[in-house]
Formats: C-alpha cells, sequence, structure tokens
C-alpha cells in the first residue's frame, strides 16, 4: 500500500493529478460527498496541530469518511512508552488510512514499515511536511497558472522550517525556477538541500536582504521562526523578530507578486498585509483542505 | 617480521595504517577463536604504510563494513595455502547497524530498538545518509585522521 512520507514520492505527473482532482472538488464538491463512505481515518497527532489536523479531518468528513485518532502524545499510549511501530500496528487494524505528526524525524516513516494501510507524514518534527507543499503547489497552480518560469523568495527560518525544504524539492523538478533564500545565518539554508539543488543545475542565492531581494520575487513565502525547534530559548528571543512583512517592504514588489505563508503566524506578517491582494495565505489554508481530499482519495484508490 | 602463512582463511590487505584495529574491533574478530593476526605499519610500495589483518579461518566477514570504514582496502580468500579469490569490496547501498545516526531530533533518538540503517546519497563523495531523518552520517573518528 502506497504512503505519502516525502513530496518527492510523487511524480510530478501524479501532483498535476492531484491538482487536478482538488480543482474538481471545489467546483463540483457534492460530487465527492461520499467517496469515502464506511472509511475510516485514523488522525494521530503526536504533536500540537489546529490546521493540518482539522483539515485531514474535515477533508474526510467531506468525502463522507470518518475520523478516530488523538491530537497530543499524552492522550495516546505514546505516553506510557510505546513505540511507534506499535502504536502503528494497533491502528492498522482500525482505520483505513492514516494522517500521523509526529516531533521526531521519520517516525512516520517507521510508521509506514509497520502496516498495511497508507500513512500520510502530516509533519515530522523539522523535516518534512509533504500535504503542506501540496496545499503550497495548489496554491501556486492556482494564483499563477504554472510550476516553471518562477522567481520565488524564502524568508525566516530556513533551517529548520520543513514547508520550506518539502517546496523546494518539489519545485526543484520544474524549469526556470530561481529561489531566493533570506534569513539570518543562524538559520539559513541546510548544506544538505543546497547542494542538492545545485546538483539539479537550479540558480539560488543566499541573502539577509528581504527588500532588497523584493523586485524580483514572483512569489514570497514567508514563514515563522519556531520556539518548538530550538533547543536553546535565548538564541530564539535573538532571532524571532528577525523579517517582519510590512505593507512598506511591499512598496517595490511585484504588481503580481503571492505572498504566501503555512501559517501559523506570529509577527512575521503584519496585519495590514492581510487586506493587500497579494496575500495568499488564507488561500493556502483553504486549498489544504481541498488537496488533501484528493490525496485520501487517491491513496484509499476510491 | 614474519606470519605464518595461512591456510584456510582470509587476509585483508592494504588497510589505511591506523585502522587495522577499527576494522577489528568493527568485525568483532575477537569474538573468534582461531589465529588472527594484526599487522601495523607493515610497509607498502603503494601507500607508504598499511595494515593489514589475517584470520585463519574463513569466516563470513560484513564486506559493507570494510568497504565502508576503508574503501581501498583489498580482501583475498586462501583456500589450502593458496588464494583463490581477490577482490576490492564496494561501497554498499545500505549500512545497517554499523554506525548510529547522531541527530538528537531522529526518531532513531528515542525508539532505541529501531536498527540504524544509512543509505548511500552520493557515492563519488561517500555520503551516507539516515533512511528515517536524512541527516548525514558524521565523519567517524577513523576519518578524522
Amino acid at each position: 500500500m502506497r504512503s505519502l512520507i516525502d513530496i518527492l514520492d510523487l511524480t510530478t505527473e501524479e501532483i498535476e493529478e492531484l491538482i487536478k482532482v482538488a480543482g474538481d472538488i471545489i467546483e463540483n464538491p457534492a460530487k465527492y460527498s461520499e467517496k469515502c463512505k464506511g472509511k475510516k481515518l485514523a488522525s494521530l497527532f503526536f504533536e500540537p496541530s489546529t490546521r493540518t489536523r482539522l483539515s485531514f479531518e474535515a477533508a474526510m468528513y467531506e468525502l463522507g469518511g470518518n475520523v478516530i485518532g488523538f491530537s497530543e502524545a499524552n492522550s495516546s499510549s505514546a505516553a506510557k512508552g510505546e513505540s511507534v511501530a506499535d502504536t502503528i500496528r494497533t491502528v492498522g487494524y482500525y482505520a483505513d488510512i492514516i494522517a500521523m505528526r509526529h516531533p521526531k524525524e521519520g517516525a512516520p516513516y517507521v510508521a509506514s514499515l509497520n502496516c498495511d494501510i497508507p500513512v500520510i507524514n502530516a509533519g515530522d518534527g523539522g523535516h518534512n511536511h509533504p500535504t503542506q507543499t501540496l496545499a503550497d503547489l495548489l496554491t501556486i497552480s492556482r494564483e499563477k497558472g504554472r510550476f516553471d518560469n518562477l522567481v520565488v523568495g524564502f524568508c525566516g527560518d530556513l533551517k529548520f522550517g520543513r514547508t520550506v525544504h518539502s517546496l523546494v524539492g518539489a519545485l526543484s523538478r520544474y524549469k526556470n525556477v530561481k529561489f531566493v533564500f533570506i534569513s539570518p545565518d543562524e538559520l539559513r539554508m541546510p548544506e544538505y538541500i543546497l547542494e542538492e539543488i545545485e546538483k539539479k543545475g537550479i540558480e539560488y542565492t543566499e541573502t539577509t536582504d528581504l527588500e532588497g531581494a523584493m523586485p524580483e520575487l514572483d512569489i514570497l513565502y514567508m514563514t515563522r521562526v519556531q520556539r518548538e525547534r530550538f533547543f536553546n530559548e535565548a538564541d530564539y528571543i535573538r532571532l524571532k523578530d528577525s523579517y517582519i512583512l510590512t505593507d512598506s517592504k511591499l512598496v517595490n514588489a511585484k504588481a503580481d507578486l503571492s505572498i504566501m505563508h503555512p501559517l501559523p503566524r506570529v509577527n512575521e506578517i503584519s496585519r495590514s498585509v492581510d487586506s493587500d491582494p497579494r496575500a495568499c495565505y488564507f488561500k493556502q489554508v483553504q486549498n489544504g483542505k481541498f488537496i488533501r481530499m484528493a490525496l485520501i482519495l487517491k491513496l484509499l484508490e476510491v | 617480521m614474519v606470519i605464518d602463512e595461512i591456510k584456510n582463511g582470509i587476509v585483508i590487505d592494504h588497510i589505511s595504517a591506523g585502522r587495522g584495529m577499527v576494522l577489528y574491533n568493527l568485525l568483532n574478530l575477537d569474538s573468534l577463536d582461531s589465529s588472527v593476526a594484526i599487522i601495523k605499519n607493515a610497509p607498502s610500495r603503494k601507500m607508504g604504510k598499511k595494515d593489514i589483518i589475517k584470520v585463519d579461518e574463513l569466516i563470513s566477514l560484513n564486506f559493507d563494513i570494510l568497504a565502508y570504514v576503508d574503501p581501498g582496502i583489498t580482501v583475498n580468500i586462501v583456500r589450502d595455502g593458496q588464494r583463490v579469490e581477490k577482490f576490492k569490496p564496494t561501497l554498499p547501498e545500505k549500512l545497517e547497524g554499523v554506525i548510529e545516526c547522531k541527530n538528537p531530533r531522529c526518531i532513531t533518538s528515542v525508539e532505541q530498538e529501531l536498527p540504524h540503517i544509512f543509505k548511500l546519497a552520493d557515492r563519488e563523495n561517500h555520503v551516507y545518509r539516515c533512511i528515517y531523518c536524512e541527516t548525514k552520517a558524521k565523519k567517524q573518528k577513523w576519518e578524522e585522521k
């Protein structure tokens, strides 16, 4: 049974197919309202989440299916010291598909090795978050109509930002994409990702200057500096306000810039930007549910 | 220095000087009853100095470990006093239970029973990555010289 652990588990054709199905769901929701009747999604969240968990659960309900699960490790047997493998073997007997978030990197992969039903990685620490990437790709597709010939800026915490890593991986497969990585020195893109981009011959620049990079961007992907990824509180405090997007920083931006953010935000996008027509982050949330619906349909083969 | 020729066994030759003991330990050769010779700093035309390990028994060895620790080594298989096979092990696609992932965020850091498995990500530069968290295998102590 197929699982989705890393966005690169999907071919570009499969991603385009998911985007097409999501588009059809948006147009004709009634057509899909009973597709998963009698099926159960196990929503296993070992780490807190609002959007991703509710998005998966709403997606399953809108497909006519049901949801079981837990929303924090403390309310599962993990609190008693049960291994991921054992928890998953158990859940594998109750559900038809699993959406799993875990603070440790690789935990959903371990899950996929230990059950016969599809496992969707709903975020594993700072590592991967493929369904966020699918939501991002659906948003880019709907806003820009293409994945090639784009200059994409990523700003903020690029070191621990799993959504950034996954999206860079996915966009690296298209032609004439250029990346601009904007971050404080301490939160730069990990070298292994830069190596991979270089290997593919993709152009990229690294800078600390958000306003300087702004004019050439087609997409600006903002991220939050995540407290939970730091072992040292002092480092977090020092870096958390590195980049805050305000109206004045957008003065030299393109008229058709798309401003994206995986959410939740703290203060890195000023509230006044929300009313800017270039702001797309709440559309991303909406798109997230539709693409998860398409993904559940694909993995359950219904 | 003379070490008796072996009748049936394995000679691991062209080990980088200093890595003989590393291999001895990783291959668990101390658990054998048969004679094992470690020759350190033997003169070598190609390498200047090299280590050699001779095992007087045809045991099954993990050639993956050999190639990982020291890609330049040569393995000779001896039967009835004759060398019947000579080869250079190649870097394995997968390393299981040889090195440990050091990423404190990796699932292996909290679940001790998970096998530590690494995949070869870049053959040219000998890069291995953890199959769970994709972190690059840290340089091992024998590589630091």
